[in-house]
């Protein structure tokens, strides 16, 4: 084997190509200095948010391993705490949240498409389908709070006889991760917001839709853990009003 | 001076020797192998050190022969050692059958209590003779505390809400630590007592000079009538009704340690831990054939109560029963 | 090796007037406040990171002081809160992100030919954030502490304890996203920012230890934060979910715990071991001895990290067949662990070596990464476990990673590039005495804890039997040789900083693309980017003969050794 001088193996490529708008590889030009061109700059934006999506794969994971670990040990009590959650509106909520995913889906396709107006509307949309979620889950919030379901020494346990403690650890498991579901949703009401003022300043073009694609990514992780979070809370007990 | 302070623990128990001589081994396979590599380390560094004769290190890609050999040693030797460390942890960790003293211990900030079951009751402090197999029941009643008695090379987590057990032959008279190993607050360090081994006959003398409480069993059985326990559950043998109708909950006789069925067709063997969740969450295994009506006794028993209460129901066997 | 001639044709010889680098390039707090350079950023660490040095150190003196006598000097609950807090501090504030934020945020983006961290604001807000999440741990210190141990056990912490816990909680909570933050800048930059011709197998071996870390930051630490923000809850709103009295699990709260903190030793070690090898690449002058394997190693560890939490858990009531799958995947870390340090050790042969501060560090650490690693074994078997665990044996074990091996390779690390960031050299003379103070310090304070913790004396205990006396003596005597070894190197590095001998792009001789550029390097790193057709650690004579079709190859894998 052999080596060389490093000198000669480092060729150059002109510096200070990032502040001329194309470069020399005749790819568009970044957006920020440090990248090479526009395709290394989406490239790595994309692979941040998938690797922020994982990490909050993990973040929700340590609950519903701990929501799985408790409905093992007290199966009976889950059932009965689950039956006191509404699960009409979760339905509708679940439902809110699978059209808002296509509307997100569709102003992304419209951005490669060039259909301005549309995609500014599927953007507004997919924000009030988030806050008509958010607008739901206060009001069952609110409707748990009367009825003293809100885990803590208020506790209401009589409701659940033998089962009282165990329901309030579910209840702290329900509250826990749909609040922390609930808060992902305002983050992302407020990536909306930022999607919406860059398209309506015609910051997305068919060539250039990275921001919208991730913020995209982001809605549907959200919308994803709901899938998971409506049957495992709500649907789990439906059965025991009807039996 | 090397009296008032020894280098090696007291080896006091049946399972000590068993897992010194791994630690032996371990600590002879960390010399050797330091030994070597450092030997190595500044063997080569003197040896190789950089002299002004312009020479070049010689460039050595790798060899794949010898990274199998000195990844596939040190497996073999990793292997063997797990090979050999769990067989001496089931050795030690499965209680003989003879136990000749079931102790029951439980843990508070911060002081040990232990229970005999002939009824003497110490705090920090725990006699016990030579040569018997001793069986240790414990939980705690706030948070983790960890039993440990280095000259017995035993250690156990006293967990709040659930037992474990650990067991022990002593083979050497004398006195040993008692710690406590996991932090537990403000006064773990003082979290100590000593563990008393005694010959036999000693150790008789010294049953026969305490003045012991009531024995488990008993406290239990007044726990049982007191809670009303006995409204539902026959406890003895040949009796098939309670004021003249059937019992409301299974019959206590000879109920532990058997396999029963449950309402969901379940089994579960009655254990400590079976009767302990019973008493605190009766709707968690229902036996079968029993409606699902006994009230929850959370709150209304301390661990030290409830372990009084396994003692009675362990004490109703079919022969000999008391009552 | 001459890298005068990298600059632009016509550029200014260095002598002759004050070139632009990345430190004289605006001197206003703002210019490092709203930084966005990763070198500037790599200097705020440097300087947070050894303020909580200091800090956790006061709080270790502070130990040492009340275990030389068997008695209590100090109250019970302020040993507890100084225990708690020396570990709090150590590792979420000093070993975590220690080599990952100050030498990887300044070497990774050059050893790999980018011009920055693919994230520049959330390199800067990841620091922020390290800051505030340091702003609670000031405030909880400040404000009485917290008694809980760095482990947070339920239901101590969640329930009993009267101390701060929510907002150190809090504060653990703010900095595990610093880490997740870097780790993701890490891993993104890694893929999408190498130079051409930067392939994989031609990666420095930090920069595999680095990503091997980034991947724990960013599986490990989420389930930490959730963790840790239950406790919290569970303090602020009473939700029970680790409250054994309405039925809560508080062994699911340290299943939880060590599965992101067992990885996280993994975290703490492996960038020292990525360190280890550049230091003794550049001092023996050779290729590290097979390069694939341990870079490999370095993923197996990472791999096998997050399979063996339950080895923690050996007398906590888990299953007892657990406990011996957990045992047997424990025992497993052994071989890559072996692997390199066999590797390292057979990289000294036939190399030239030469002794330097960084090199006495390096070798240092394989010694004393061979004891914490063996050590490390006892633990891992269960019977053993048994009576070690929660001893000092643990305690001894844990440091000799730690501090034997991330702090001493840290402190290598440190030196080794130190030219590189601040383009001048420190002074060998003294940084050889601190060195070998360190090491002897080091062995004197924690080898006497391997034989207290075989005779029995737990962990986290303030008052202890007499018997122990002797050997807790000599610890406390090892651990102020050792805080002398530590304040040495703070002085004369500081004094370099304004006298130290001008370094020179590469001072060490050293391969790699850090030392291609100018020390310091400019803002952007590279004039211009760099095309890498060589492997790392291309040491060894120039080639005779340069023949028109010659092909400089990378590392080979095949088992090959080629004398000149």
């Amino acid at each position: 084997m052999s080596t060389e001088p490093i000198l000669a193996t480092h060729a150059a490529a002109p510096h200070g190509a990032s502040h001329a708008h194309a470069t020399v590889s005749g790819l568009p030009a970044p957006t920020a200095h440090h990248f090479v061109d526009l395709v290394q700059q989406e490239e790595a934006e994309k692979l941040g948010m998938w690797t922020f999506l994982i990490t909050e794969v993990m973040f929700f994971g340590a609950l519903f391993t701990a929501y799985t670990v408790y409905r093992n040990m007290y199966p009976e009590a889950f059932l009965l705490a689950s039956s006191k959650l509404n699960w009409r509106l979760g339905g509708v909520n679940t439902l809110v949240l699978i059209v808002s995913s296509l509307t997100m889906a569709m102003s992304i396709r419209c951005a490669q498409t060039s259909k301005r107006g549309l995609m500014l509307m599927n953007i507004v949309l997919t924000g009030l389908f988030g806050a008509t979620f958010l607008v739901i889950k206060y009001f069952e919030y609110s409707e748990k709070w009367h009825h003293h379901l809100m885990p803590g020494p208020t506790f209401n346990y009589a409701e659940f006889g033998q089962w009282g403690p165990q329901a309030r650890i579910f209840f702290s498991l329900y509250f826990a991760m749909t609040g922390l579901h609930a808060f992902h949703m305002i983050v992302g009401l407020g990536l909306m917001t930022w999607v919406f003022i860059k398209a309506r300043s015609g910051h997305f073009t068919p060539r250039r839709y990275a921001g919208m694609e991730i913020s995209g990514l982001y809605w549907h992780f959200v919308d994803l853990v709901w899938i998971f979070l409506f049957p495992m809370l709500y649907l789990l007990g439906a059965h025991h009003h009807l039996a | 001076m090397w009296k008032d302070f020894p280098l090696l623990p007291d080896s006091a128990s049946t399972m000590a020797n068993q897992i010194d001589m791994v630690w032996w081994f371990l600590v002879a396979l960390t010399v050797v192998m330091t030994a070597l590599i450092a030997a190595a380390v500044v063997g080569m560094t003197i040896y190789f050190r950089k002299k002004n004769d312009g020479r070049y290190a010689t460039q050595i890609v790798g060899s794949t022969q010898l990274e199998i050999l000195w990844s596939g040693i040190p497996f073999l030797i990793v292997m063997g050692l797990f090979g050999w460390g769990t067989a001496v942890f089931v050795n030690t960790q499965r209680t003989p059958d003879n136990v000749d003293i079931d102790m029951y211990i439980v843990g508070k900030q911060w002081m040990w209590k232990v229970q005999h079951p002939t009824g003497q009751r110490e705090i920090n402090a725990m006699h016990v003779p030579v040569g018997k197999v001793v069986r240790i029941t414990q939980t705690s009643e706030d948070v983790i505390h960890s039993f440990f008695v280095p000259a017995f090379r035993m250690k156990r987590d006293a967990v709040p809400g659930r037992y474990s057990q650990q067991w022990f032959e002593a083979t050497k008279v004398g006195t040993y630590h008692i710690f406590c190993a996991e932090y537990c607050g403000s006064k773990h360090a003082q979290m100590i007592g000593w563990v008393t081994v005694m010959e036999p006959e000693e150790y008789e003398r010294w049953l026969a000079s305490t003045t012991p409480g009531e024995v488990p069993e008993e406290a239990g059985r007044k726990l049982f009538e007191s809670m009303r326990c006995a409204s539902c559950h026959i406890t003895a043998q040949g009796v098939s009704q309670i004021d003249g109708a059937a019992p409301r909950g299974p019959s206590m006789v000879d109920i532990y340690g058997r396999e029963v069925a449950l309402k969901d067709n379940r089994k579960v063997v009655v254990d400590d831990e079976y009767i302990r969740e019973s008493i605190l969450h009766p709707m968690a295994k229902v036996t079968a054939g029993f409606e699902p009506n006994m009230p929850t006794y959370e709150g209304q028993l301390g661990e030290d109560q409830i372990l009084q209460l396994i003692a009675y129901i362990k004490s109703l066997k079919s022969t000999g029963t008391k009552q | 090796m001459s890298t005068s001639s990298l600059m632009p044709a016509g550029a200014a010889p260095v002598i002759a007037t004050e070139r632009e680098t990345y430190l004289n390039n605006g001197y206003g707090w703002k210019s490092w406040l709203f930084t966005i350079d990763h070198k500037r950023i790599a200097i705020l660490y440097l300087v947070s990171i050894s303020f909580f040095f200091a800090i956790g150190g006061a709080f270790a003196t502070l130990m040492r002081l009340e275990l030389a006598t068997p008695t209590a000097d100090f109250q019970s609950d302020t040993y507890n809160k100084l225990f708690t807090m020396h570990g709090l501090v150590m590792i979420f504030f000093f070993l975590v992100p220690s080599i990952p934020a100050v030498l990887g945020n300044f070497l990774v983006p050059i050893m790999i030919g980018a011009k920055d961290l693919a994230f520049p604001k959330i390199n800067l807000l990841s620091w922020y954030i390290y800051v505030v999440g340091g702003l609670f741990t000031l405030y909880v210190a400040l404000s009485g502490g917290v008694d809980t141990g760095w482990t947070f056990y339920t239901p101590y912490s969640s329930t009993y304890s009267s101390s701060h816990v929510s907002a150190m909680a809090v504060g653990v909570f703010i900095t595990g996203f610093s880490s997740i933050l870097t780790g993701l800048n890490f891993i993104v930059t890694v893929h999408k920012m190498r130079a051409p011709g930067m392939t994989w197998f031609k990666l420095p071996l930090f920069i595999w230890a680095q990503y091997a870390t980034s991947l724990l930051m960013v599986l490990g630490t989420p389930v930490l934060a959730t963790t840790i923000l239950l406790v919290a809850l569970e303090r602020l709103f009473h939700i029970g979910i680790f409250d054994p009295s309405i039925g809560g699990d508080p062994v699911l709260f340290q299943h939880l715990f060590w599965f992101y903190s067992h990885p996280a030793v993994y975290i703490m070690i492996l960038p020292g071991m990525g360190v280890i090898n550049e230091i003794i690449a550049c001092f023996t002058k050779k290729r590290i001895f097979g390069y694939s394997f341990v870079a490999f190693s370095t993923l197996a560890i990472a791999l096998l990290g997050f399979l063996v939490w339950g080895h923690h858990l050996f007398i906590s009531g888990q299953s007892p067949y657990a406990g011996i799958v957990f045992s047997f995947i424990s025992m497993l870390v052994a071989v890559p662990s072996a692997v390199k340090v066999f590797n390292w050790t057979a990289t000294l042969y036939k190399g030239t070596i030469e002794i330097t501060t960084p090199m006495l560090y390096a070798l240092g650490f394989i010694g004393l990464f061979t004891i914490g690693g063996l050590t490390g074994i006892f633990l891992a078997i269960i019977s053993v476990d048994i009576h070690l665990t929660d001893t000092y044996f643990v305690i001894a074990h844990f440091h000799y990673v730690m501090v034997g091996g991330m702090l001493m390779a840290y402190l290598g690390g440190l030196h080794f590039w130190w030219p590189k960031m601040f383009g001048r050299m420190y002074p060998e003379f003294p940084a050889k005495i601190a060195a070998v103070t360190v090491f002897v310090g080091f062995n004197l304070t924690f080898f006497p804890q391997f034989i207290l913790g075989y005779m029995g004396m737990p962990r986290r205990y303030q008052v202890y039997p007499p018997e122990f006396q002797l050997l807790n003596v000599l610890s406390s005597a090892g651990a102020s040789i050792l805080a002398c070894g530590y304040i040495i190197p703070l002085i004369y590095l500081m004094w370099s900083l304004k006298w130290g001998k001008k370094a020179g792009p590469n001072p060490w001789n050293a391969k790699g693309l850090e030392w291609t550029i100018p020390s310091p390097p400019i803002t952007h790193n590279f004039e211009a980017i760099p095309i890498v057709t060589e492997g790392a650690y291309a040491y060894g004579p120039p080639p005779k003969v340069l023949g028109p079709g010659h092909d400089s190859p990378g590392p080979h894998f095949e088992e090959e050794s080629v004398e000149h």
